[in-house]
């Protein structure tokens, strides 16, 4: 069968459950596009061969009854995955290899699927374009030195790239939405405490979600029916009813109120930002929405607040990287000595300083001032969206205030740096699921996406209006294969 | 407000990251431009605000108490950075 990697995940699954193509044949032809696509720089560790073991021992056996019958899926560096190395993109880390496996890639493997490798992210999952990783700049497959944005940056390239049919990212500020949407895929964030954070590295607990990464809206629904689970290795894992996502996926979304916040109008938004945000409410006018102004009055608070909570809480987990237990140690003179330079020299910058934030805002004497202020905010930030659901079912934003950008172009200033998750940031901190689906291209054919904000728990609401407008929208992605020689 | 090197190498100690006089420069300055950021949350009055502490507004599930995992010293010692069979090694800490 030809052109295996194009295939979408559910076009792969329905040939594999009509054995007109083997899990082998599929698992090679991804492991060879992948073996030939190293520029990318989209794997921090490879898995090929035991992938290929694997799915022969699929063949042998096949179970088609599963949701990922044989399908080789690579995920992000930030799953602990037993016995395979897991790095979190950190130095720290380098040489970790977990004993256990997380909740989420377990669901995976027991519908199925087989693992490819682990993907490239920001260090610890802090940052906005994957130049953050102790192994260095991912490539965007759009174009040659684009960032494929972060920090599930591997994640994003794989996905667009067709390295894996699919894959699973985690998001604490934008990391799912903002990667798709710089390379034209689609990404679900889910309501906090739908998939289980067991065995993720953790960055900001009160904010972390694993979700998919898809070329579609509908095998994005699939994944996201096979990864969450409730699961009391998590405690904060919410046990509600979860919809077979992909099954009671519909395109009718007639009579939905879709809302519309002014004030994501934000300063010095770009024309291409307002035109595509404009085309996305007459798509969804088109699909039969009913389109409403919301306000949500806070949303230019969700920024400054998010960073104050989340290196709050980043400080407190990684307090754990001492060089003690595991992970990299650096030599010292005593035990002092030993913490520090194995955590200067294990650490990379943005790390440092997110650590060094959050230090300081918990500090004695600044923690009123700072922390509980946040907290504080937080809440009117999710009183915000509580008012505006009391109208509205969904509200439809645009992903990120700009497109993809250059490699370096903001690596030394933070701020403007942290100013690309503005839209994504407010739906962590109020715990909401949102998606990022690819709506149109700027003026250099690079992708931009639209988000869709639902309720808590309603993902099944956003995936059927992403499912809707995608057929309207109709988004081709322009890949060219540049770095395949 | 601005913070200064001495502030950093308070931060630095507190957070157990040794700081040179050249990082803690390039520090302070990344530091202050994101907290000039943050400062935008003081125009709001937050006094009758309850904080946040949670998103999922459930209070936390208790467990029973019981052994789980049996017998897995050698998974815990597994990663260990210096190798010694039964224990963690770390710098002489008593003279």
């Amino acid at each position: 069968m030809s052109d295996i990697t194009k295939q979408s995940l559910s076009e792969l699954v329905k040939n594999i459950k009509n054995k007109k193509v083997s899990s082998e044949e599929i698992t090679k032809e991804f492991v060879n596009r992948s073996e030939k696509s190293k520029e990318l720089n989209a794997y921090i560790t490879e898995d090929y061969s035991s992938a290929l073991d694997k799915a022969k021992k699929f063949d042998q056996k096949p179970n088609l009854d599963l949701k990922l019958p044989g399908i080789p899926i690579a995920v992000k560096d930030l799953f602990c995955t037993k016995d395979i190395q897991t790095t979190a993109g950190s130095k720290i880390l380098n040489n970790f290899v977990p004993t256990y496996e997380s909740t989420v890639t377990q669901n995976i493997w027991n519908e199925g699927a087989i693992l490819l490798g682990k993907l490239n992210c920001d260090e610890f999952a802090m940052g906005s374009s994957n130049e953050t990783s102790f192994f260095g700049n991912v490539q965007n497959p759009i174009d040659k030195n684009l960032v494929p944005g972060g920090s599930s940056g591997g994640s994003a390239s794989a996905v667009a790239g067709q390295l894996t049919p699919i894959t699973i990212g985690t998001d604490t500020g934008g990391s799912i939405r903002q990667p798709a949407s710089f390379t034209g895929t689609v990404g679900l964030k889910p309501t906090y405490g739908s998939c289980s954070r067991y065995g993720i590295v953790a960055f900001a607990s009160s904010l972390d979600q694993a979700g998919p990464m898809a070329q579609n809206v509908k095998d994005c629904a699939l994944l996201q029916e096979v990864i969450s689970t409730y699961d009391s290795k998590d405690s904060t894992s919410i046990n509600f009813k979860r919809n077979e996502y992909s099954k009671e996926l519909t395109n009718n979304i007639k009579n939905k109120k879709i809302g519309i916040p002014k004030e994501y109008r934000v300063d010095g938004m770009p024309k291409e930002i307002e035109d595509l945000w404009q085309k996305g409410i007459n798509y969804a006018k088109d699909c039969g929405a009913e389109i409403i102004d919301i306000s949500l009055p806070h949303t230019s608070y969700a920024l400054p607040t998010y960073y104050i909570v989340a290196p709050a809480e980043a400080s407190s987990n990684l307090a754990r990287y001492d060089g003690v237990k595991y992970g990299f140690r650096a030599k010292g003179e005593n035990l002092i000595d030993m913490y520090e330079k194995t955590r200067s020299e294990g650490f990379g910058a943005e790390v440092q300083r997110r650590i060094m934030i959050g230090t300081y805002v918990l500090s004695s004497g600044y923690y009123d001032a700072y922390y509980l202020k946040a907290q504080k905010v937080r809440k009117l930030i999710k009183n915000d969206f509580d008012e505006a659901y009391k109208k509205v079912d969904a509200i439809l934003t645009p992903s990120t205030p700009s497109a993809a950008f250059k490699i370096g172009e903001k690596k030394d200033d933070p701020v403007s740096m942290y100013l690309n998750d503005i839209f994504t940031v407010p739906v962590n901190l109020a715990g909401l699921p949102g998606i990022s689906i690819p709506a149109g291209h700027d003026s250099k054919g690079y992708p931009l996406g639209l988000q869709i904000i639902g309720k808590a728990f309603d993902e099944q609401n956003i995936l059927n209006i992403a499912y809707a407008m995608e057929e309207k929208i109709n988004f081709k992605n322009k890949i060219t294969d540049w770095w395949i020689k | 407000m601005s913070i200064d090197l001495k502030t950093i190498k308070h931060i630095s100690k507190l957070s157990r990251i040794s700081v040179d006089d050249q990082k803690a420069e390039k520090l302070a300055n990344d530091l202050n431009s994101i907290f000039k950021f943050i400062e935008k949350l003081n125009e709001l009055k937050t006094d009758k605000v309850e904080p946040l502490t949670s998103v999922t507004e459930t209070s936390l599930k208790l467990r029973s108490d019981e052994v789980k995992s049996k017998n897995i010293r050698e998974q815990i010692v597994k990663n260990s950075p210096q190798d010694n069979e039964d224990y963690f090694v770390v710098p002489k800490v008593i003279e």
